[in-house]
């Protein structure tokens, strides 16, 4: 085990490098400039273009402020944003809980609801309620998120008043941040109203962005408990006359969790990806938002080194799926 | 320790919120995060709103819904004859903000003036480059090296601009944001402490808002000023909310979790309207949607080709589909509202046989061009790829082929600006300071060339008009130089004029006192609201 979790750390660090390269490649290839982003409609003379260059280092040969962003990194320094003049990383801790907390009220919302509905939709197997089940996830899997979000916001926010537009907490709140959660600061705080107002802030994002893994959780669980029902060891299972519910959560359930334990743990990343318009959507002051204004205004530092503090947080937490795998499935530990 | 602290510091603020129940607040939701506080080295009008508008105040301000200057921190100035001087009487007793992180002992005086402006140009001024990758980016483009030689302290409330040759929109300049006002007081106590980089987090100004609080993309505090020179605002506290999605922003609005809105997705304006919560104010922006012929490539260097293709064009439709109420046909490069437009002039008549005609004269035949469309929407022109579209058609009846080209948007604008490039280029401009120096020079001076001169257009007589106008201060001779400019302008038809947009403030009802700036801006101080 322990030579597994070094192998798999060891991994990481081509892994990183292949990252950076990609991360700043990839903001160097878009079209357009930071420097002319940066001047506006107002344009800058030539000359002043070429100070500005210099004074940025963009003036210094591709590889050269590759090794040079790299050595910074490594000494920890990811560079300063363009605009706003902050230490990127330092807007990276700040913006990160808020993606977190929406992310783990997510993932937890899907799995919660994906797993029961994929087991049901196996075991009624060609039912009408099957069908039903089936053809919600392929709904939700196929749904446009940001045409969803405006049309829940449309119905239960301004048709009905049920729950908030956008935002975090009601701004008659005004908590300064301890954890960077606002459900756990809430309840630090003692203040039990500003802790119901964050969860009702919650509820609609929440749901806009648990709707692809929540369908790719119940169709990826209805596969796998329909491979598992046709096992011999489950026909063993019910031959020796244990009830149903049991063959079901027990038997079969717990062997067909494994492959769903990868799929929840590959959300992640797809959990990052709908981030973006999640949180453009609802205001939300996460990192999903802050990197896709970052790439409207060039802001290379940011992008590049957003990007790579991204990738190493999707590679620890599928680190933390293996790992977590190798607990419930004792077969991989013996390789 | 440190949870006990915020806890402690928490507890205080609850306590505060409780005693201060009645305040009046009021919520902006603004449509992106300000880059940070410092108004000077920002450039976006959501910076402006949330630092310039808000906490700080110049030398000279617009008044109220106009474009005319009048007094800020300086309670007068007075031009010397030869334009070379101007001498600003700084108003006595005005008092920075007193902030948990600064306590002024003194008043502002001249001292702050020249450090506000210094550090914009002196390179050996600390604050010059006190933020990593620091530009200055409207000290540089509204030219201000060019003219500024020094700023003299003549003595705590006098203060004389020296320049190097007469400029008659200075004291407009001066109004903008890059000119508020910073204390050189806190400057120097964050400069001992060894941070100055909280000049941009930690503002102090002397304007109707004190900072209160920041949470990064989220929510911005601000409190009234109390000892407001101008009077304390009748709102205590105002909150911009960050929303940068349009219809996001319209939804919060009609949810009543903001009171005002700027900028809303033109199709969402006639629900707005409908809406009997909510007023929605409208003005004529002052901006420009215009075409910019390539006046140095055949054959657009021939006149009566360029007013051919113009005269192809039928404007009113397309201000009618794609501005949707929200535009006008512009026949001046300046919009109507500006002082000096030149209302005799007459527009380029839309006539197909007309065009034709004009064309053969030329000798013209089997004309193909590049048709340049923005990537983005613009105040002033919100579809130019639909724009396109349709002079696409109109010039397919004169016989004159177009492709409609596009990049990403500064990409666009860059190779807009290359010298030879082919075909016609649309583009546009909003106002800064409501000078019409601010438009003629800015885009059609022979200097602007390979800057935001997308016509390389650089005509003597025309170039005389307004660099004569740049330097005379009689506003009358003025106003005849640019009327006369804008006769040349249409008769040698370096770009297309096509429209002027309209620009709305949606509100909730109870929002009273709110006057909508040409120049974009969004200023709470004289706002009020009814319970």
């Amino acid at each position: 085990m322990i030579s597994y979790i070094f192998r798999r750390l060891l991994l990481i660090v081509p892994t990183v490098i292949g990252i950076s390269i990609c991360a700043f490649a990839f903001v160097r290839l878009l079209p357009g400039d930071p420097i002319l982003a940066m001047a506006g409609e107002h344009g800058v003379t030539p000359e002043r273009y070429e100070i500005l260059k210099e004074a940025f280092g963009y003036n210094l040969p591709i590889w050269q402020q590759y090794l040079n962003y790299l050595g910074s990194v490594l000494t920890g320094d990811f560079g300063v944003s363009l605009g706003t003049k902050r230490p990127v990383l330092n807007e990276f801790m700040i913006l990160f809980p808020a993606t977190v907390e929406l992310a783990l009220c997510a993932i937890l919302l899907a799995t919660l609801v994906g797993i029961p509905a994929g087991v049901l939709a196996a075991v009624r197997r060609g039912s009408w309620l099957d069908q039903g089940t089936m053809g919600l996830a392929l709904t939700g899997y196929s749904m446009p998120i940001f045409w969803w979000g405006l049309l829940l916001i449309m119905f239960f926010s301004s048709y009905l008043g049920w729950t908030p537009v956008s935002g975090r907490i009601a701004l008659n709140f005004f908590l300064r941040p301890i954890t960077g959660f606002m459900t756990i600061d809430s309840l630090l705080y003692g203040n039990w109203p500003a802790f119901v107002s964050a969860l009702r802030h919650l509820i609609l994002p929440t749901v806009v962005l648990a709707t692809i893994p929540l369908a790719v959780i119940a169709r990826q669980t209805r596969s796998a408990m329909l491979e598992v029902l046709g096992d011999d060891y489950v026909r063993t299972a019910r031959a020796k006359g244990l009830s149903p519910r049991r063959v079901i959560n027990v038997h079969a359930l717990r062997n067909a969790l494994i492959p769903v334990v990868t799929t929840i743990g590959l959300q992640v990343g797809a959990l990052m990806a709908g981030a973006i318009l999640t949180e453009t959507i609802f205001s939300w002051p996460g990192i999903g938002k802050w990197m896709i204004e970052s790439i409207l205004k060039r802001d290379y530092p940011v992008v590049q080194s957003g990007l790579l503090l991204i990738a190493l947080i999707i590679m620890a937490v599928n680190l933390i799926v293996d790992l977590l795998y190798a607990v419930i499935n004792p077969r991989i530990r013996v390789r | 320790m440190k949870l006990m602290k915020s806890l402690l510091a928490a507890t205080a603020i609850l306590a505060l919120a409780a005693g201060a129940a009645q305040a009046k607040q009021l919520v902006f939701c603004s449509e992106a995060s300000p880059a940070h506080f410092d108004p000077g080295p920002t450039t976006g009008g959501n910076d402006f709103d949330a630092s310039a508008h808000t906490m700080y105040d110049g030398l000279a301000a617009f008044v109220p819904g106009s474009t005319d200057v009048e007094p800020g921190l300086a309670e007068s100035w007075e031009v010397s004859p030869d334009g070379l001087e101007i001498t600003f009487k700084l108003r006595a007793g005005v008092k920075f903000h007193t902030q948990p992180y600064f306590t002024p002992t003194r008043d502002f005086n001249a001292d702050d003036v020249i450090f506000s402006f210094e550090r914009q140009y002196k390179e050996d001024n600390p604050y010059f480059a006190y933020l990593a990758n620091l530009t200055w980016d409207y000290y540089q483009g509204m030219d201000m090296p060019r003219y500024v030689k020094e700023i003299v302290k003549v003595d705590d409330l006098t203060v004389k601009f020296v320049l190097s040759e007469p400029n008659a929109p200075m004291v407009a300049n001066l109004a903008m944001p890059f000119g508020s006002i910073v204390s050189k007081e806190y400057a120097d106590q964050l400069t001992a402490a060894g941070t100055p980089e909280l000049l941009s987090t930690q503002p102090v100004g002397t304007g109707p808002f004190k900072f209160v609080d920041y949470q990064l993309d989220s929510v911005i505090r601000y409190a009234a000023n109390e000892e407001y020179f101008g009077g304390k605002p009748a709102i205590d506290d105002l909150i911009f909310a960050i929303t940068p999605d349009q219809s996001v922003r319209a939804q919060k609005l009609i949810a009543g979790e903001c009171d005002i809105i700027p900028y809303p997705a033109p199709a969402d304006v006639p629900m707005l309207q409908a809406n009997e919560n909510l007023t929605v104010l409208e003005q004529e922006g002052l901006n420009i949607g215009y075409m910019s012929y390539n006046v140095t490539e055949a054959p657009f260097d021939n006149v009566k080709v360029r007013k051919a293709l113009s005269m192809a064009i039928d404007k009113q439709a397309i201000v009618d589909a794609v501005y949707q109420g929200a535009g006008q046909v512009a026949k001046n490069l300046i919009p109507p509202t500006m002082w000096s437009y030149n209302n005799t002039v007459a527009d380029d008549t839309y006539d197909v046989e007309g065009a034709k005609a004009l064309l053969a004269e030329a000798g013209v035949t089997e004309l193909t061009t590049d048709l340049w469309a923005m990537p983005v929407s613009r105040p002033y022109n919100p579809n130019a790829q639909r724009v396109a579209e349709m002079i696409q058609a109109d010039w397919a009846a004169i016989g004159v082929t177009a492709n409609i080209v596009t990049y990403e948007w500064t990409e666009y604008r860059e190779r807009g600006k290359a010298e030879g490039r082919k075909g016609p280029f649309q583009i546009g401009w909003t106002g800064d300071n409501g000078d019409p120096d601010n438009f003629f020079a800015t885009l059609f001076s022979c200097s602007a060339i390979g800057v935001s001169n997308y016509s390389f257009w650089c005509n003597e007589e025309f170039e005389d008009l307004i660099q004569k106008a740049k330097v005379t201060a009689d506003p009358a001779e003025r106003t005849a130089l640019y009327e006369q400019a804008q006769v040349i302008f249409k008769a040698e038809e370096p770009a297309l004029t096509l429209a002027h947009s309209k620009v709305f403030v949606p509100m909730n009802k109870r929002v009273t006192g709110f006057v909508q700036s040409p120049l974009g801006d969004h200023v709470f101080d004289n706002v009020d609201v009814t319970e």
